[in-house]
């Protein structure tokens, strides 16, 4: 029992990991109907350069939000220069597009940083005035802190006006630029949104996983898992699927035979079985598209 | 085995008889020796292009002092970036267009692998490759191709001898990577426990390099009650390793791959204090330990740093990898009579308790025509929070 909750548990705070990169996915989905394959490596970007704030003497909170903030404004960069110019060529060419930016972010960042692991602090204090053995205060706080920009995402786009302008501007862009919304500029929000969400993923595993290039690769994959699992359009069942896959993907390693073996092609029959029998995930909305 | 042992010195027979005829001497001449190597001067294993700088440097200074049997070394490394395609490239170009006497030090398992049925093929000398697999000793089926480290099987095997004769009633949990080199060391080890391992071994799982991480792997190693932990991981997850089972205050006796037991890349993000009672096997004297720092071979080693590598990092082991390698490559060719590519292995393949500078006392070069395996013992060290300390006697394995 002792060990089912632990495994549990630790599957919740991996599986929180993979619900932050999961959110990420579905902002960019939602702002432009692709699965951006660049989203684990500008996670990881933007880790490191957290992690450089930190060698500078900066504190762990600070670097995270100065990090955060740069991710967001690197997001709507790419977008504006490298995005922006195939948004009407054929999807294999934005796919490739994306491909191309994962590859270009690992190779630069193993040329400045290297390939050495490197240890990142935790967020959070290592002591939060009580002990378990079950799960440790760091995962407590990844936990918190992705159910936390869930909130911010959700009341983002429930409450303020640029967060209705966006979903405009994904529903319905010709209706959106008739009523005055900039639909460009709203493609941009996204990509900025996905970019600091991502970062806020890449710091909190980073204490996990340690700190290097390949870091977001395995965490990557998983999110996307999630991210299908929940709904590829629905924040909150990405983040939902985030933490099954996790809970899953430790139950399976322990109580299926030979499961230690399997977590990862686990979580390859996941997301081929979604998009098979049922692509619009667990909470999406179903899409009906007029041809 | 008799008749195996019996096959291989009629092969060796074979292959001296072959010398009589028709001595192949491409790559020497008079006054030259033509050697070939790789090495990942880029890409992510540059890490390790130290080793073929090491060298380079090294047969200057043997040039520079008349050469070897009065014949400079012509030493060619081209650059592979670690990609196993580029090495079957450059291989082909140092074969075909250079004519290299033979192939010496290319590093890397995948790339090595490459290559390794094209110069068999073409019957070129591949000598002490700069990797820890264990195929690069099969005189029978590879005749050509020889390596130099103790292997991870070697090293697996040490492990188990040392549970065997240290540890009361040693219940085991083995983590391992799910490719050759994990299965290498697991194998060894298992091979090494002998018939008792099935009682001995009560959990024994693996990792693939894509997981994030092996945190729900230990935490089942914890509740199978196992008091021994082999772990056999790179960098990452070694790391990943120790610092989860302190965090859940699980304390086996804590059996880390000589792969991870670098204190800069591994036990520092681990965390010192975590790492403390590590135990590793080793056979290269650590330039940073200062047991040695009175040791005639260590001197030797760093008067030739100084004078020829001036700016490098001499807490680097890798250096004095490429030195120790240098040594026994100088030594074969000094001692040849015979310097055709058929004499170059078969001299290769006759070493006797050959001691290079910067190879741990009592650990010795030893070849025959079957036996391909250079270096088969290693020492035992324990991590005491700021270095690896040497403890006990060397152990022999090597067994299979």
């Amino acid at each position: 029992m002792d060990l089912f909750l632990q495994l549990t548990f630790a599957g919740l705070a991996i599986g929180s990991i993979y619900s932050c990169v999961a959110l990420a996915v579905v902002m960019i989905y939602q702002a432009t109907d692709h699965f951006n394959f660049a989203q684990g490596e500008m996670a990881m970007f933007s880790t490191y350069i957290a992690w450089t704030l930190v060698g500078l003497g900066a504190p762990v909170w600070l670097a995270f939000l100065l990090a955060v903030g740069l991710s967001f404004l690197a997001g709507v960069a790419i977008e504006r220069v490298i995005v922006k110019p195939v948004e009407n060529a054929p999807v294999l060419n934005q796919i490739i597009v994306f491909i191309g930016l994962l590859v270009i972010f690992n190779a630069v960042a193993g040329w400045i940083w290297e390939f050495t692991i490197k240890p990142f602090p935790s967020l959070f204090p290592a002591d939060l005035g009580f002990k378990s053995t079950l799960i440790g205060p760091h995962h407590i706080g990844v936990i918190a802190l992705t159910l936390g920009v869930l909130a911010l995402v959700f009341a983002f786009f429930r409450f303020t006006r640029v967060g209705l302008a966006m979903r405009a501007a994904a529903a319905n862009p010709d209706s959106a630029r008739l009523v005055g919304v900039s639909v460009g500029w709203m493609l941009a929000l996204g990509w900025g949104l996905a970019a600091a969400i991502g970062a806020v993923g890449g710091i909190l595993v980073a204490p996990i996983v340690f700190l290097e290039p390949n870091m977001m690769a395995g965490v990557l994959l998983y999110g996307f898992a999630g991210a299908l699992l929940g709904g590829v359009s629905s924040p909150g069942g990405a983040v939902l699927g985030g933490l099954v896959v996790g809970v899953l993907e430790n139950w399976v390693g322990q109580y299926v035979p030979g499961g230690s073996e399997l977590k990862l092609t686990f979580a390859l029959i996941l997301i081929v079985g979604v998009l098979v029998f049922k692509p619009a995930g667990l909470f999406g909305r179903v899409v009906v598209r007029r041809v | 085995m008799r008749i195996k042992n019996l096959l291989a010195a009629g092969a060796a027979i074979a292959l001296l008889a072959g010398t009589a005829q028709a001595a192949d001497m491409t790559g020497i001449t008079d006054t030259t020796i033509k050697i070939g190597n790789t090495n990942p001067y880029s890409g992510p294993a540059s890490v390790y292009s130290v080793i073929g700088k090491t060298i380079t440097a090294y047969f200057e200074m043997v040039n520079e002092m008349g050469g070897i049997q009065g014949r400079q070394i012509d030493f060619i490394s081209l650059d592979d970036g670690y990609s196993p395609p580029r090495t079957v490239e450059q291989v082909r170009k140092l074969v075909e267009q250079e004519q290299v006497a033979f192939l010496f030090n290319t590093l890397g398992t995948p790339t090595n692998s490459a290559i390794h049925r094209y110069v068999n093929a073409k019957k070129v000398p591949h000598l002490f490759l700069a990797t820890g697999a264990s195929k690069w000793g099969q005189p029978d089926k590879y005749p050509w191709t020889m390596g130099f480290q103790p292997t991870y099987d070697v090293e697996g095997e040490i492990y188990a001898k040392y549970v065997l004769e240290n540890i009361e009633d040693p219940k085991i949990a083995i983590l391992f990577q799910n490719d050759d080199y994990g299965k290498d060391y697991r194998d060894g080890f298992l091979h090494g426990l002998g018939d008792k391992a099935d009682e001995l071994v009560v959990s024994m799982l693996p990792y693939e390099v894509t997981d994030p991480t092996v945190d729900s792997q230990i935490l089942k190693m914890q509740e199978s009650g196992a008091n021994v932990f082999f772990n056999i991981t790179i960098p990452k997850f070694a790391a990943q390793a120790i610092r989860k089972s302190c965090e859940i205050g699980w304390k086996p006796v804590h059996l880390l791959n000589n792969v991870s037991s670098s204190v800069g890349a591994t036990l520092t993000p681990a965390g010192l204090e975590c790492s403390t009672g590590l135990i590793t096997a080793l056979y290269i004297k650590d330039p940073v330990d200062p047991q040695w720092h009175d040791d005639p071979g260590y001197k030797e080693w760093v008067g030739f740093m100084e004078k020829n590598m001036p700016d490098a990092d001499m807490t680097d082991v890798n250096y004095a990898f490429g030195y120790n390698v240098s040594r026994l490559m100088h030594h074969v060719l000094d001692t040849c009579e015979d310097l055709s590519r058929e004499g170059i292995m078969g001299c290769a393949a006759n070493l006797k308790d050959i001691e290079l500078p910067m190879i741990m006392p009592g650990i010795t070069v030893n070849t025959s025509p079957e036996d391909f395996y250079p270096i088969q013992s290693e020492q035992l060290a324990r991590f005491d929070g700021e270095r690896w300390v040497t403890f006990g006697e060397v152990i022999h394995a090597g067994s299979r």
